[in-house]
């Protein structure tokens, strides 16, 4: 049977592992290629790279940074920031990732995510969409620029235009929820879940295992990311690489 | 030496540096010289089925394979899209595949019991091995492997179908035909079961 996924996320500035709150916060916690080894050691199902000053500074992914940490990788790796084209797409699989992340290039120019697929097949292409909660009126909104600019646009009807242009995964991130260890928003995963039609991974807001358990009852067949609760331990947020052993793994799967 | 085609498609470098940790020679091949050189071959492969076909046709790499497999008959192992490119058609293209495994591939279902299935088939799933065969033996985890993909193999042989999976539909996940391996799921990603394998592949007789 196939089994949910359980998938550390790594934020990465200026080549140092950070993880931020509320997007905000950056604090540094190591090495990305020693996570990696770390997490290989642990047989982690999946791995998020996302580098959160790409975009917002424009700049080129940083591929020597990419090649480092896929060098290293002996499980699926997912790769967003800063891509804007089909060429940077290529050149980053030809670096042994599996997967490549868009985010404000897929809301600008959404037949970019079919230009890629067409290249390396849609299973490869994944959009990871930071949500914030609306102020006033209720309802989610999508940002971009890590959380700087509001896209005014909902999850939901981006989900939509998305799926018609073949993406292959639908990464939700709350913004709200990024390292504060509070749970995750299920009531955003709730909102959003009917509309998913390709496989949907949740980020922002995992603390505890009891938390990816809760999101795995509650929506069957969903991945579950997480940042601090992979790299942190206690409440003074020690820096400490954790993963759930494969019994443990299975206690989070029973229903 | 293991050669793994290095034909534009296909993550080469998981395959390279799984072979490192396991001390086994094993070197990227992008030339028909490459391919002289060695006694087995990796056909790894993602994305589109024509866009693979096409990138191997004009790697030049296709006819000095055909020679090394189909009459010298060394051990090759297919990879996800590698596999599908063994088959004679596919659903997802119009190109004809390689045909040297005889079979069709197909889409999977959207749904199953009346129950949506999420496409593509992407995570980690248990396969069942069917008989003994050196290749899929002494899997530590019983065969857990990493899948990423919408379209199988769907093998005209039943004895063809060394292994299966089930996502919705039951459907062959590795097929075998004399000296040539295919698996659909990704062993270079996919820790222990999937170093195992790739060990085996490198134990073959030849």
């Amino acid at each position: 049977m196939l089994q949910p996924r359980i998938i550390p996320c790594l934020l990465v500035r200026q080549r140092g592992l950070q993880k931020t709150v509320k997007f905000q916060d950056a604090k540094y916690v190591g090495d990305p290629v020693n996570a990696v080894k770390i997490f290989n050691e642990k047989r982690a199902d999946e791995l998020v790279l996302l580098d959160i000053d790409a975009t917002k500074n424009g700049l080129e992914p940083d591929y020597q940074m990419i090649a480092n940490v896929a060098a290293e990788c002996r499980m699926p790796l997912c790769y967003g920031g800063g891509i804007r084209s089909v060429a940077q797409a290529t050149r980053i699989f030809a670096l042994g990732v599996e997967k490549v992340a868009l985010s404000s290039a897929a809301i600008q120019e959404p037949m970019l995510l079919r230009s890629i697929a067409d290249e390396v097949g849609n299973q490869s292409v994944v959009v990871v969409l930071d949500v914030r909660k609306k102020k006033l009126w209720g309802g989610h909104e999508v940002c971009t620029h890590n959380g700087t600019k509001n896209t005014g646009r909902s999850p939901g009807e981006l989900i939509d235009l998305f799926q018609e242009h073949g993406v292959g995964e639908i990464v939700i991130n709350s913004i709200d929820r990024d390292g504060t260890l509070a749970g995750y928003d299920l009531d955003l995963v709730e909102s959003i879940v009917g509309k998913v039609s390709v496989p949907l991974t949740i980020l922002g807001g995992a603390g505890s295992h009891e938390h990816i358990r809760e999101l795995f009852s509650r929506f069957g067949l969903v991945g579950a990311a997480a940042g601090s609760l992979f790299v942190f331990k206690g409440k003074y947020k020690a820096v400490l690489i954790s993963y759930p052993g494969s019994a443990e793994k299975q206690t989070l799967f029973q229903q | 030496m293991i050669a793994v085609l290095d034909y534009g498609s296909g993550n080469v470098r998981a395959f390279l540096n799984a072979y490192e940790r396991l001390k086994v020679p094993c070197m990227a091949a992008r030339s028909a010289d490459d391919v002289a050189k060695a006694d087995r071959l990796i056909l790894p492969g993602v994305g589109a089925f024509d866009t693979a076909l096409r990138q191997f046709e004009d790697s030049g790499m296709r006819k000095p394979v055909e020679k090394r497999v189909l009459e010298e008959r060394i051990p090759l192992l297919g990879v996800c899209v590698g596999m599908q490119m063994l088959a004679n058609s596919s659903d997802e293209g119009i190109r004809s595949g390689l045909g040297w495994v005889p079979g069709v591939v197909r889409h999977l279902p959207a749904e199953a019991s009346s129950r949506k299935l999420h496409l593509p088939h992407m995570g980690w799933n248990q396969i069942e091995v069917f008989g003994s065969n050196g290749f899929l033996d002494n899997l530590p985890n019983g065969g857990r492997f990493y899948f990423l993909h919408s379209y199988f193999f769907d093998a005209f042989e039943d004895k063809a179908v060394i292994a299966r999976c089930q996502y919705g539909e039951v459907f062959p996940c590795a097929v075998r035909r004399n000296n040539i391996y295919a698996v659909q799921f990704h062993p270079e990603k996919s820790h222990d079961d999937g170093m195992k394998l790739l060990e085996n592949f490198s134990n073959l007789p030849n």
